[in-house]
């Protein structure tokens, strides 16, 4: 039998066995915000140690930052201590850092692929859980609390258990305004938000391979939200085009040398896996995660659970969801009012994101109640899209068009829900308070899905709304 | 960094119970309370929008339970710690006072946190937890012993049997669950093998200038 690319990449990446009977693993790239760095940066300082590879260390700042007057000093005195704790971190112990006047600041898990500094075949660490989005390009990315920062930036190491590995097959085709979003949610719905535990997910298969990168990054993005510890796609031509002449990857003969690399490290063929899930992509509809947890999804025309008919463990959940949310068992979720519509995230901020929402509410407006935010997910992002008039689009459909941030996706900088408000959000969490109010609501679908909502003011079917794309 | 190198074998003290599965980092600590440079002053925000409705008013909830006050053993059911991996989720349990978990299942980066800083999370099975639930929403003054060696918590006439994987057991019983340590410990073979990796050795990052 051959091996799977975790196998691979974990036995490279193997220092030795650590007394505690964990793998001591090196890590070829750690990545470092504002908000679980400063405590470890504090940590060293007690020890008086140094960080070990600054030079493969990168540094931006992105959960605090406001979207809309980004001037310094900020407005939020603790946000400006935190930008500064880190600039100031990163002068002193020499790791580059992509400041807001840098140009290539972003959501940390969008300037990782975008920059090229998130490769096929390496082992990826941040002080955040959806590190595992650079899992789509054939890297084994794992989030990490502050503690284990600080070992990252003191040993360029971490001790972890072994993986066990499960492979996801979708096959089939996804249909028009049916998108990679809607794959993943499903994914979760299906095995649930403790699932992957003690898990890697590999997703395959025709519906994946058919996908462009920015789309398989959305996948990988919420694998930590089915309770994997990472998940990934094996690299091939798509990843090595997706590569090709970005800033950090080598160029010429050194690219040469990478993509033989990056084709070794990818599973075998008759690669062993602990376990396997098959998806049909054939059949798969948009999806609207409407509960306390992403699992609690259904297709838009399907029609919310009713308590009665759920397992007692699922029943539990549901029910505090459903005084959470006080919506109604058995209703569809369609036809659903919203508040608010955010299309951002480092799930699906980026270009190809805001192109499908551009197309779909071009010369159309926004319900009057509704809030329409579109927030872009990097400086590079917004740069393009501003190249190609999608700005514009969105402004005069009733959007505001924002700088660069993790924004709406959790309530730590100026946007967030008031009160009980309804967010139709292109997000990667629907937890109680995650928009940062404690009675606030999120509904989370494909950033297709939020335009349609902000258009009909209500959940929408965003196969209705036009003839939609393809990814 | 005080509590480094110390062996921890038994855990006592009484206990409260935080009931629910997929109870996610979020509801631990609310993430408008992570703006902060040190984990010093998180205790006060744990379950914090659980504890206090917008007004401010408190609200019903074993952590405003005056019975459980002092409490350091934490009782909880499926996947707990789920979502975020802000360590500060349990740093403020921690602050608060919490030293050991017990729960059915715990979300693995949660846990690892946790391991980090001398906390460990066990593992009970359904009917276990509930026995345990139970007896301390009945009896708060309730004293819990956690020995780790043998694997057993006694609590008033109950004993129950918990799991710990192999590695927490081994960390805590040998005070060695500060990971820096160990890690350093192994620096020349850290430099073997980042030596030998293609993308450091064959092909490493471009950097342009400026």
């Amino acid at each position: 039998m051959g091996k799977n690319l975790l196998k691979k990449v974990w036995e490279m990446h193997k220092v030795r066995t650590l007394p505690s009977g964990q793998d001591q693993l090196f890590i070829g790239l750690h990545l470092i915000h504002e908000v679980t760095s400063p405590q470890a940066f504090a940590m060293l300082a007690e020890r008086s140690l140094k960080v070990l590879h600054p030079e493969r260390t990168f540094a931006t700042v992105d959960h605090i930052v406001p979207t809309d007057d980004q001037n310094r000093p900020f407005k939020d005195e603790l946000a400006e201590q935190m930008i500064q704790a880190l600039e100031g971190n990163t002068a002193e112990h020499g790791i580059t850092f992509f400041g807001l006047d840098s140009g290539l600041q972003g959501i940390v898990h969008i300037i990782g692929p975008e920059l090229g500094l998130s490769q096929p075949g390496m082992t990826i660490a941040c002080g955040d859980s959806h590190t595992s989005t650079h899992g789509a390009l054939g890297a084994i990315a794992f989030g990490v609390g502050t503690s284990q920062v600080r070992d990252v930036l003191a040993t360029q190491t971490l001790a972890l258990n072994p993986l066990k590995v499960r492979r996801i097959e979708v096959k089939g085709t996804l249909g028009s305004g049916v998108y990679s979003k809607d794959i993943i949610l499903r994914v979760i719905a299906e095995l649930g938000v403790k699932g992957g535990l003690g898990h890697a997910y590999e997703y395959g298969g025709p519906a994946i391979e058919a996908l462009p990168m920015e789309a398989r990054l959305t996948i990988c993005n919420m694998s930590i939200e089915g309770g994997a510890r990472a998940g990934y796609i094996n690299p091939d031509r798509v990843t090595f085009e997706y590569l090709k002449d970005r800033r950090f990857v080598p160029k010429g003969e050194g690219f040469e040398r990478a993509v033989q690399y990056w084709k070794q490290i990818a599973s075998d063929p008759d690669a062993e896996y602990d376990d396997r899930f098959e998806l049909d992509a054939d059949t798969l509809e948009p999806m609207v995660a409407w509960g306390i947890n992403p699992g609690q999804a259904v297709g838009v025309l399907e029609k919310l659970p009713v308590l009665s008919e759920l397992k007692t463990e699922d029943r539990e959940v549901a029910e505090i969801a459903y005084s959470h949310t006080r919506f109604r068992q058995g209703r569809p979720i369609k036809g659903q009012k919203i508040d608010v519509a955010f299309i951002g995230s480092c799930t699906n901020g980026r270009i190809s994101d805001l192109r499908e929402a551009a197309r779909l509410v071009q010369g159309h407006k926004a319900a009057a109640h509704v809030k329409a935010l579109v927030v872009p997910g990097s400086q590079a992002v917004a740069g393009q899209a501003e190249s190609e008039g999608l700005p514009e689009i969105f402004l005069q459909a009733g959007f505001q068009w924002r700088r660069a941030g993790c924004s709406m996706c959790l309530g730590m900088n100026p946007d967030v829900l008031q009160g009980d408000q309804v967010c139709a959000s292109s997000s990667n969490r629907n937890f109680i308070g995650r928009q940062g109010s404690p009675t606030g609501r999120t509904l989370l679908m494909s950033p297709a899905m939020v335009a349609a909502a902000a258009l009909a003011g209500e959940v929408a079917d965003v196969r209705e709304l036009a003839q939609g794309g393809r990814e | 960094m005080s509590r480094s190198k110390s062996v921890i074998r038994e855990i006592t003290g009484r206990a409260l119970a935080v009931r629910g599965n997929d109870v996610d980092t979020d509801r631990i600590i609310p993430a408008r309370y992570m703006k902060e440079l040190t984990f010093d002053q998180l205790g006060q925000y744990s379950f914090y929008d659980q504890r206090f409705d917008s007004s401010g008013k408190s609200l019903d909830h074993p952590l405003n339970d005056p019975r459980f006050e002092g409490a350091s053993v934490l009782l909880v059911n499926k996947n707990f710690g789920c979502g975020s991996s802000r360590e500060h989720a349990p740093q403020a349990l921690m602050r608060w006072g919490i030293r050991a978990i017990i729960g059915e299942s715990f979300a693995e980066i949660f846990a690892g946190n946790c391991t980090a800083l001398g906390v460990p999370t066990l593992t009970v099975g359904n009917g276990e937890i509930e026995e345990l639930m139970k007896l301390v929403e009945a009896e708060p003054q309730t004293e819990f012993r956690i020995d780790l060696e043998s694997r057993q918590v006694q609590a008033g006439s109950s004993k129950v049997s918990f799991s710990l994987s192999a590695s927490q057991a081994q960390v805590f019983l040998s005070g060695t669950w500060d990971t820096a340590t160990s890690l350093l410990d192994g620096l020349e073979e850290v430099q073997a093998t980042a030596a030998r990796l293609p993308y450091i050795k064959d092909f490493p990052y471009d950097r342009p200038r400026g």
